[in-house]
């Protein structure tokens, strides 16, 4: 057992939902409402020392969990070279406490969660598109989101725009005009 | 500010020291930086999404689209994350090469960088001194792969091919060159006195502040932090080999670019110990369920012929799970977040962007500074807009 899981299990052996280690990670997985304090946890314990915020990602298991987000946090301990992966498990209304008051690269990070995944972090100072433009409709990473045709926002093609006059996709959900 | 009249500037996408398709709002007082906002998302392609319905060796192929200055890392991270899943044994030939070609990379990426970082503050015949070199090594990947930017040379268990005849002559020919023009750069530039000017000193960040906004590779390196993956968690068989960690002290633009110098001497260090110990043996890894057979193999049997099928038209099945790997770009940390469901394409890939992290924090490097100053910057922390945006 690891210096990180000992240390989890005495101080937080309640709030964690699952522990298990997969291909020598340590993968931990909490309530996102837990989320802020376990980090500071972290970042903060003499012998651990997780300063550095590797990554944060997120992954959508439409209709194959019960949750149907996971958000996975990536933690470096410089001083040790440690790592350790946070998960936690939200639904799409559900909200997660924002990182950014722990690290700030968790801003841009979070923005590109909510850019994607359209999931939101309360508390985060500057929610908003990151990588689509501000008047996109829809959250690209999520599986239900078609991976087909873009509709472009103007054309000067007569073909193309016959095309888009007839397209089926023309209606709430794929809008052809700016709204 | 009843007595201040800030000005609002808009820089880029379209101006030639963004490196790319990079805006920056600047919050300006006279001559001096308020803010600076940098916005991205000009180049996204969606790659992230396009992998998701391809194979994991045709997705192999848009790795090398994100930075493509330093395509191979990027291959390697990918092929490492599927190896690590699959828990893939690599021939040791195989590692050899890799190591050569990925730490060949690295030149090619600073090469880019300092040309085109010397070029926007002024020192011109940098980039051509640059691009010089950088063409031997871009020859280099069209020796090996056929291509000479996006080479997609590795694959999972090994490389698409052993190298061919000559790959040994060639490396020892940038290994005898390549110090005296690094000499030559420094001469150029390290006491140079307008390029002191305008580096040092500019565009500091801590330490702390380093590490807070994620930065990761020389930018944090220049900071001081002697953090790197390549000795902190040794992946493939970086643990053989003698090389130092560059460090910087100040973390200012100056500091950078002598840690990234030093990066190449150390880099070199590492291809000829590598060369020296490069291996006979295999390219490939024998699980034919993985890696495909020879020609001649699929030639001459039919399980060979049946399990090469299998392989083009169909690809390997990893088990279910997700894995995080990271290794050091040149860039800084790329790390790769892969989600398998256990059928052939992937069904998450995340790549941690160097690039992505170390612009986020821009305006700490330049907030006080003069307009000037932010041109330095942008070159300094050495950013891909392939890789911000993928």
């Amino acid at each position: 057992m690891t210096i990180t899981e000992e240390k989890l299990k005495t101080s937080y052996s309640d709030k964690i939902v699952e522990m298990f280690t997969f291909r020598g990670d340590l993968n931990v997985v909490i309530q996102p409402q837990d989320m802020p304090e376990i980090c500071r946890f972290l970042k903060t314990e003499p012998e651990l020392k997780y300063n550095f915020l590797s990554c944060i990602t997120a992954a959508d298991y439409l209709g194959q969990r019960e949750k149907r987000f996971e958000v996975v946090y990536v933690l470096f301990s410089i001083p040790n070279n440690y790592r350790v992966i946070l998960k936690t498990r939200v639904n799409e209304n559900e909200e997660i406490p924002t990182l950014t008051s722990l690290w700030g690269t968790a801003n841009w990070q979070e923005r590109e969660i909510f850019d994607m995944f359209g999931l939101k972090f309360s508390g985060h100072p500057n929610l908003k598109r990151i990588l689509m433009d501000d008047d996109w409709v829809g959250y690209p990473q999520r599986k239900d989101f078609p991976l087909t045709y873009e509709v472009p926002n103007f054309s000067f093609n007569k073909d193309e725009q016959d095309y888009r006059r007839e397209a089926p996709w023309r209606g709430d959900e794929w809008p052809t005009e700016k709204p | 500010m009843a007595d201040r009249e800030t000005m609002t500037l808009n820089m880029g996408p379209q101006h030639p020291a963004t490196h790319g398709v990079l805006r920056i709002e600047l919050d300006l007082e006279g001559e001096t930086v308020i803010e600076a906002r940098p916005i991205v998302g000009y180049l996204h392609t969606g790659i992230e999404k396009n992998m998701e319905a391809k194979t994991y060796t045709q997705a192999l192929t848009m790795t090398d689209r994100m930075d493509y200055l330093a395509p191979l890392s990027n291959n390697l991270v990918y092929v490492q994350a599927i190896e690590k899943l699959m828990e893939v044994e690599v021939p040791i030939r195989a590692e050899y090469i890799r190591i050569i070609m990925t730490e060949l990379t690295r030149l090619n990426s600073h090469l880019v960088w300092l040309g085109t970082h010397a070029l926007d503050i002024g020192a011109m015949s940098m980039l051509l001194y640059c691009f010089r070199e950088r063409e031997k090594i871009t020859q280099m990947y069209e020796f090996v792969s056929g291509v000479r930017m996006m080479a997609s040379y590795f694959r999972v268990g090994g490389l698409t091919n052993d190298v061919p005849e000559g790959f040994e002559a060639r490396v020892k020919d940038i290994l005898d060159t390549f110090p005296a023009r690094i000499d030559e750069y420094e001469g150029l530039l390290t006491e140079n006195k307008i390029w002191r000017n305008r580096t040092i000193g500019v565009g500091v960040i801590s330490a702390e502040d380093a590490i807070d906004a994620g930065f990761s590779g020389p930018n944090l390196r220049g900071s001081g932090v002697a953090w790197d993956l390549r000795k902190s968690k040794p992946y493939s068989i970086y643990d053989k080999f003698d090389f130092i960690i560059a460090a910087g002290k100040n973390g200012d633009c100056y500091d950078r670019y002598l840690v990234r110098l030093e990066e190449m001497r150390q880099s070199l260090r590492i291809i000829r110990q590598a060369l020296d110990g490069l291996p006979e043996g295999p390219t490939k890894s024998s699980d034919r369920k993985i890696s495909p057979p020879t020609k001649y193999e699929v030639l001459t049997g039919m399980e060979q012929l049946i399990h090469h099928f299998k392989l083009v038209v169909h690809g390997f099945l990893p088990p279910v799970g997700d894995v995080y790997h990271s290794i050091e770009s040149p860039k800084g940390e790329i790390g790769c977040y892969l989600v398998s469901d256990g059928s052939k394409k992937p069904y998450r890939v995340h790549f941690r962007p160097p690039s992505f992290v170390n612009i986020s924090a821009f305006n700490k490097l330049v907030a006080g500074r003069m307009l000037a100053d932010v041109i330095a910057c942008i070159g300094s922390i050495d950013i891909v807009l392939g890789e911000i945006d993928r």
